[in-house]
């Protein structure tokens, strides 16, 4: 009997009892669906968490100015700005390693164009803080070093920004106001999408960073050359933790602490964060896999327990089919290959459904989708594989009945 | 050389409830082309003796040749080999599959001989042929009389032309007159050269037997032979002269 045949009769005996094998395929198809629902669900979270960190760029730590000791209470991060941009020129210089050192001030403001205004998040800041992000303009430039140590009123947006403030209009070379002082756009960034956090990144002004601080928040230059952040980057991922610890040792020695003061800022390794943020996502994606490849043994043990009844309720029919010249290793072959079409066919079902639920997941989540060839064909081979393993039992239960007490049976 | 030669056959069940011995040393042969019935009381071991000849079980005693091959010898494998080439089994209960056709039961065989398709079909359309019902090939089980099912599961019995065809009761669930028409086949075959040996406790069917093989208790009580009645001529006689029903009778003599 050629494969072709024994699976045409393998699927005569299933259409035989249809609704049970509807039943019985039910818990392959949750299972299979689950399993690519959850692997997409997983991988897709963890794509998304990997092109985030990618969106901020690699090797990169933040310090934060804070932390200050007032008369007793401890203040938390940005209470106090203790960094200063020269604290940055020094880290760019003596510590091993940084790539780039961009100081940086954040406020919100309200951006005016003929009309249109629109409410930002202006970042006053320098080259570094491109060089650090691996961010570049779509269209126009960079600061120029001169326009930064002048303090020009230059500003590079956001795509978010151009949209709302420009429309269709070509804004480079167009003037805005911010706080009324009239900004001329030189660049506009390429997009960049969502942080991790959910925040539109695009949704920014870029203007040098002695212009923020004197014409959008109003310090003076002269006396106060402090800054909330700055951003290290450094040139490999192995260099981050001693560059961390040499850059503590520079800040606190420039701030002039005393061996039993608490440092005055904060420093974070984001690709630590990053890493972590990765592994918490792949862990979710296993634990996801596991909690489907478990309804996927479920679906198999009731293939199992059918396959079994089958055989009861079949006996006479193995009697029979040993009488007329079957050999034990035919009946086997049944069997098995009738479970393994019950559990085919349940795989092929699941994997529509599976491959259905996971892009409208992916849809409504707004991911990637990421149900990949791979995936399908393991699906089809692990729900086949399924049939092989649990259906072997039971053929083998049929296989090896005495044909005479088969034929007796009734 | 006998087609079937049984030395001191026994078959020994041993249970918790002790032994019961349900063949007993049995010595027999067997002429290939010979029709034999096989009878005696019930639990005598007819059907042992037959499930032994026919290979779908071992003798706990004894030797058994089949057409010259020493049983005892061959593998689980080989004895299905045997039964596949060089006998038919026919059934008190037809033992057809529901759910496939008639020619579908009949190639059931062939499926295991590993004949192709194409050649399944015609041989088993020929078999259903010579049992009668051709035009009945693509009928299911369910869709056939009692009758006509036994004469698919001979057809089923023939299609790989067997040397022995072993049928144990194959009446008992059938009418005399349906009885009669699968005697008049076996006749029919066993003259084609088809040797047939059957169980029955029907001394009617019996009569249509060469020989007369009887039981007791496991063993071998009485082999006689005898000339046989011919099934043909009883059906001719019966389909010349229908039944009178009684009634049919009473109501005549009630008239006027
Ligand atoms: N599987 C078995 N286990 C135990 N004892 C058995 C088994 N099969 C048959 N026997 C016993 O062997 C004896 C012969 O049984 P067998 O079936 O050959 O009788 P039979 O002549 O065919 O009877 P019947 O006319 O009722 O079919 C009986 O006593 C029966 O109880
Ligand atoms: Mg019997």
């Amino acid at each position: 009997m050629s494969i072709f045949e024994a699976i045409r009769s393998a699927l005569t005996a299933i259409g035989a009892n249809a609704l049970r094998s509807a039943l019985t395929m039910l818990g392959i198809i949750i299972g299979v669906a689950a399993v690519i629902a959850m692997v997409a669900i997983g991988s897709g979270a963890r794509e998304r968490v990997t092109s985030q960190i990618k969106s901020l760029g690699a090797n990169l730590a933040i310090i934060q100015s804070g932390n200050v000791t007032q008369g007793g209470a401890r203040l938390g991060a940005g209470a106090s700005s203790t960094l200063t941009d020269e604290d940055a020129g020094a880290i760019l210089k003596e510590v091993e390693d940084v790539v780039a050192a961009a100081p940086a001030i954040f406020t919100r403001a309200q951006a005016v164009y003929a009309g249109t205004n629109w409410s930002t998040q202006i970042t006053a800041t320098d080259l570094d803080f491109f060089a650090a992000r691996e961010w570049d303009v779509a269209e126009g430039r960079l600061f120029e070093p001169e326009e930064l140590r002048k303090g020009e009123i230059v500003a590079i947006i956001g795509q978010t920004v151009a949209k709302n403030l420009f429309g269709e209009q070509n804004p480079l070379d167009q003037q805005f106001r911010i706080r009324n002082v009239p900004f001329k756009v030189i660049g506009v960034m390429a997009p960049k999408g969502q942080s991790a956090l959910g925040q539109d990144q695009d949704d920014v002004i870029f203007v040098p960073l002695d212009t923020g601080r004197r014409r959008i928040i109003g310090r003076n230059y002269a006396r106060d050359r402090s800054v909330q952040t700055i951003m290290v980057k450094f040139a490999n991922e192995g260099a981050i933790a001693p560059g961390i610890e040499q850059t503590g040792a520079l800040l606190r020695q420039r701030h002039r602490l005393m061996a039993d003061q608490d440092d005055d800022f904060i420093v974070r390794n984001l690709t630590e964060i990053a890493n972590t943020a990765t592994q918490a996502a792949t862990t979710l994606s296993w634990l996801l896999a596991a909690v489907a490849g478990v309804s996927l043994l479920v679906g198999g043990i009731g293939i199992m327990n059918i396959m079994l009844v089958s055989v009861t309720e079949r006996t006479r029919e193995i009697g029979l089919r040993l009488a007329v010249g079957a050999r034990q290793r035919d009946i086997l072959a049944q069997f098995l290959i009738e479970a393994t079409t019950l559990a085919t066919i349940g795989g092929a079902v699941g994997i529509a459904l599976g491959v259905g639920s996971a892009l409208t997941i992916a849809n409504i989540a707004g991911w990637p989708s990421v149900v990949s060839i791979e995936t399908i064909l393991v699906a089809v081979g692990v729900s086949g594989m399924i049939g092989v393993f649990f259906g072997f039992y039971p053929a083998r239960q049929a296989a090896r009945l005495d044909p005479i007490e088969a034929l007796r049976r009734e | 050389m006998p087609l079937i030669e049984a030395r001191e056959l026994s078959r020994v069940y041993d249970l918790d409830s002790g032994r019961v011995t349900a063949l007993d040393r049995v010595s027999l042969d067997i002429e290939a082309g010979d029709l034999v019935a096989v009878m005696g009381p019930s639990g005598s071991g007819k059907s042992t003796f037959m499930n032994l000849i026919g290979c779908l079980d071992r003798p706990t005693g004894g030797h058994y040749r089949l057409d010259g091959v020493a049983v005892e010898t061959l593998s689980s494998d080989g004895l299905a080999e045997l039964r596949n080439r060089k006998l038919g089994f026919v059934f008190q209960q037809f033992n057809l599959l529901p759910r496939v056709d008639a020619c579908a039961n009949v190639e059931l065989p062939m499926v295991y001989a590993g004949a192709d398709r194409k050649a399944r079909r015609e041989r088993a359309l020929a078999a259903l042929g010579r049992v009668g019902l051709a035009e009945r090939a693509h009928h299911r089980p369910m869709q056939l009389s009692g009758g006509q099912q036994q004469r698919v599961a001979i057809a089923r019995a023939l299609v790989n032309e067997p040397r022995l065809l072993l049928a144990d009761e194959p009446t008992g669930a059938l009418d005399s007159r349906t009885a009669l028409e699968i005697l008049a086949l076996f006749q029919d075959l066993n003259r084609e050269g088809v040797t047939v040996v059957l169980v029955t406790h029907d001394a009617e069917v019996a009569r249509h037997a060469r020989r007369v093989i009887r039981f007791r208790d496991g063993h071998l009580l009485s082999d006689q032979r005898q000339q046989p009645a011919d099934a043909r001529a009883a059906l001719a006689a019966l389909d010349a002269a229908p039944p009178v029903y009684p009634e049919t009778e009473i109501h005549a003599e009630a008239l006027p």
